[in-house]
């Protein structure tokens, strides 16, 4: 993984958003002929997880 | 294990002559810059040295003891399962390249806190503040976020709450919620005041961070709409428009028509704080929340890196002495002797008991293997140490008596600049009445006096150090503002969503009394439970603004307690699983910095609660204003009987809730105890971990 790729993926989780490329080859492997979230569909999923209900939210540090 | 089964990367010894040689170096040159800091008189030293002085005992502390946690105390195993590996969706659960996933804990991690408390702390000299941050970090901090990320990591990266429960039992592990929730309250409130105090009469820091609205929309529309998922354009764009926002202000705190308009009082702005506060955490996350959260992570990275290479390029001298007079209690900025209201007052960066919370969210989820587990847990924090290092710099770079100017109540120093020299002048600082009025208009201030809270002060020294990078006296005003900017900014992210978790929180322990609460979907329950947060932080919020001890002297010790009291609770945890693991021949490693903050804690709490001296006691406060009502006088800052009686009523609430604080954590330690002697008796390993071998399909 080149540098940039890295601190772009970084920058990325940073604001809780892991690796798309990533869930796509996990989807392939694992679930091959599910349904896969659209680029814009895996945002938005992320995007609920992180600020959404329950325990999934990380709660917010001093 | 023998030495010969244990990888090279675990041996605790160095085992080659160069390693022995580079270690000894270092452990060497970390000595003799912690003894120039600690030694030096006179003279200001430079910053220099408490740079290397921090960062050779960090790098001993992870290569040897936090190395001798991980592998001999609770032996982490490369080759086991993480729940990464073993639930992988490409969502939650990823295994996760090390660095990145440093860049996502650390991001977590690290808040406000590090660079508020250390700035407070300054107020007795610079030597304190450092040697706790530094022992702290080691031997309490940096071990909580470490163990409890592992036993998490071991246990399908359940919560921290969850643990409690299953490791100690139902009742403590309730109590332990009831705490996280009072302790957030609590946080909301103290984090909000801090913005408060930044931005009261000051138009050009209002309408800058005023701005930050229409700018985190604008990003949210175009995030959703236009370019879903490009976080680097709309983040580019909203830093675009933030750096325009901060320049406009200068014009907007120049117009005659617009200044009035964005010159707002403190209870003004406690109350817009709380109508924002409702508002922002009801509409949709995408909208504002999410861009906020985008431009705060990315500004606050930034800006750390560039204060350190601030520092390293500036070298500045400490102005402040080592140690000053107010180490006996009487400072002004906080109210308390050293021991125990030093270890209070800097929590986050020595030790901070909301990391539990965060090492036990998202980040064991994403945990490749457990050998990462010591770089991620322990190096973190350290690197948040070394940023509440950084804040307490920039502080101390200040002349001392600025420091105090800004940070001392009307009450001592009155309200115009020759009434504030005379009085630092008391405390042995000597300034011209002028240079205050000078350094107010270098930063674009009306005035410098009583900007208690530590983030101007922390503005200030860090527009010092930056203007001396960049654009020199020129450009003073503009890095006063980004940093202003800057804090307020992460902030009041830090309030939309903490908003957000109190309200789920309020919503799963009213469910329990009343079904219909805990439908989080619903409108009707989640304006209830939205409200009642809102109104507990800003309760707090608009009692710290009218405060007549300025509010932080209140409320951040209630802070600090709090934070500790939560990593005491984290650290037994930490301690009843080392039992039950049968490891418990090392348990000092926990029971120490648990012993530890439950003597500082429990002794603030109780100074805070009986303290004779109205300047820290609630109750004698509560008492001084009573009596003075009674006898029909009225005690500045109230106005009215009604304003007595209030100041009164605030008073025991506060004790009441510092009462509270303390009854929790000795329960939940009388429960520690109980079952970790439990576990003593049983043969067998007890603790409950989940399967490492085990694959559990999703």
């Amino acid at each position: 993984m080149s540098f940039w790729s890295r601190a772009v993926q970084t920058a990325r989780l940073m604001v809780g958003v892991p690796d798309y490329d990533a869930y796509r080859a996990h989807r392939a492997a694992h679930h091959p002929g599910e349904p896969v979230l659209s680029r814009a569909d895996f945002h938005r999923d992320r995007i609920a997880r992180r600020y959404g209900t329950g325990t999934g939210a990380p709660p917010r540090c001093c | 294990m023998t030495a010969a089964t244990v990888p090279a990367q675990q041996r605790l010894t160095p085992q080659t002559a160069r390693d022995w040689l580079i270690w000894g170096a270092i452990t060497l040159l970390g000595a003799g810059a912690l003894g120039v800091v600690a030694l030096h008189r006179g003279e200001p030293v430079n910053a220099l040295w408490i740079v290397t002085a921090a960062l050779c005992t960090y790098l001993v502390a992870y290569r040897f003891y936090a190395l001798f946690i991980a592998a001999r105390v609770v032996r982490v195993d490369p080759a086991r399962a993480t729940p990464a590996v073993r639930r992988a969706d490409g969502l939650d659960f990823v295994p996760t390249d090390r660095n990145v996933l440093f860049g996502h804990h650390f991001a977590a991690i690290a808040g406000a806190g590090p660079l508020v408390g250390p700035v407070l702390a300054a107020q007795m000299g610079y030597l304190p503040g450092t040697l706790w941050l530094l022992v702290g970090v080691v031997f309490a901090g940096a071990v909580q976020d470490l163990l409890i990320l592992f036993c998490s990591t071991r246990r399908d990266a359940r919560s921290l709450g969850d643990m409690i429960r299953t490791e100690m039992g139902r009742v403590p592990g309730t109590i332990a919620l009831v705490g996280v929730l009072a302790i957030m309250v609590i946080l909301l409130a103290v984090l909000a005041l801090v913005v408060v105090k930044a931005l009261a009469d000051s138009p050009w820091g209002t309408f800058t961070v005023a701005a930050t609205i229409p700018i985190a929309l604008l990003m949210g529309l175009y995030g959703r709409f236009l370019r879903p998922g490009r976080i680097a354009e709309m983040s580019g764009i909203g830093f675009v428009l933030l750096m325009a926002a901060i320049m406009g202000g200068q014009q907007v705190a120049a117009s005659p028509a617009l200044a009035p308009l964005f010159t707002l009082t403190g209870p003004t702005l406690a109350l817009a704080l709380m109508a924002y506060g409702f508002i922002a955490s009801v509409v949709p996350v995408w909208l504002l929340l999410a861009p906020r959260d985008y431009l705060s992570t990315f500004l606050k990275i930034g800006v750390i890196a560039g204060l350190a290479l601030g520092i390293l390029i500036v070298r500045p001298e400490l102005q402040m002495p080592a140690v000053t007079h107010f180490v006996d209690g009487t400072g002004p900025a906080f109210a308390g002797a050293l021991f125990p209201f030093l270890f209070i007052t800097i929590a986050c960066g020595a030790v901070s008991g909301f990391h539990a919370l965060i090492a036990s969210g998202t980040t064991p989820k994403m945990i490749a293997t457990e050998g990462d587990l010591r770089f991620i847990g322990y190096g973190a924090m350290l690197t948040e140490s070394f940023v509440a290092v950084m804040a307490l710099i920039a502080a101390c770079v200040l002349d001392p008596a600025v420091y105090f100017a800004m940070n001392a109540p009307s009450a001592l120093i009155g309200t115009d600049v020759t009434s504030a020299a005379q009085a630092i002048a008391h405390w042995g600082f000597h300034i011209q009445p002028e240079a205050l009025t000078q350094i107010a208009r270098d930063v674009g201030e009306g005035t410098i006096l009583s900007r208690a809270g530590g983030a101007p002060t922390l503005a200030v020294g860090m527009a010092h150090i930056l203007s001396r990078v960049i654009g020199g006296p020129a450009l003073m005003a503009f890095w006063y503002h980004f940093a202003i900017l800057f804090e307020a900014l992460f902030i009041l992210t830090t309030v939309d969503a903490g908003t957000r978790v109190a309200r789920f929180m309020i919503q799963d322990l009213l469910g329990s009394v009343i079904p219909a609460m805990r439908a989080t979907e619903k409108l009707a329950p989640n304006l209830i439970a939205t409200a009642l947060a809102v109104g507990a932080w800003g309760w707090f919020l608009y009692q710290g603004v009218t405060d007549p001890l300025g509010g932080i002297n209140t409320l951040w010790p209630l802070f600090g307690i709090s934070n500790q009291m939560l990593a005491a609770i984290a650290l037994t945890l930490a301690t009843v699983i080392l039992f039950r693991m049968k490891r418990q021949r090392y348990a000092w490693v926990t029971i120490a910095p648990t012993l530890w903050l439950l003597v500082c804690t429990l002794t603030a709490g109780w100074q805070k609660l009986f303290h004779p001296d109205p300047r820290i006691g609630f109750l004698s406060h509560a008492d001084k204003f009573a009596q003075a009502l009674a006898e029909g006088r009225l005690l500045a800052p109230a106005r009215t009987p009604a304003d007595m009686a209030r100041i009164v009523f605030n008073d025991r609430v506060d004790a009441a809730v510092c009462a509270f604080f303390v009854v929790l954590v000795l329960a939940i330690v009388v429960y520690g105890v109980a079952v970790a002697r439990r576990a003593l008796a049983s043969a067998q390993p007890t603790a409950q971990e989940a399967e490492g071998a085990h694959v559990v399909l999703v």
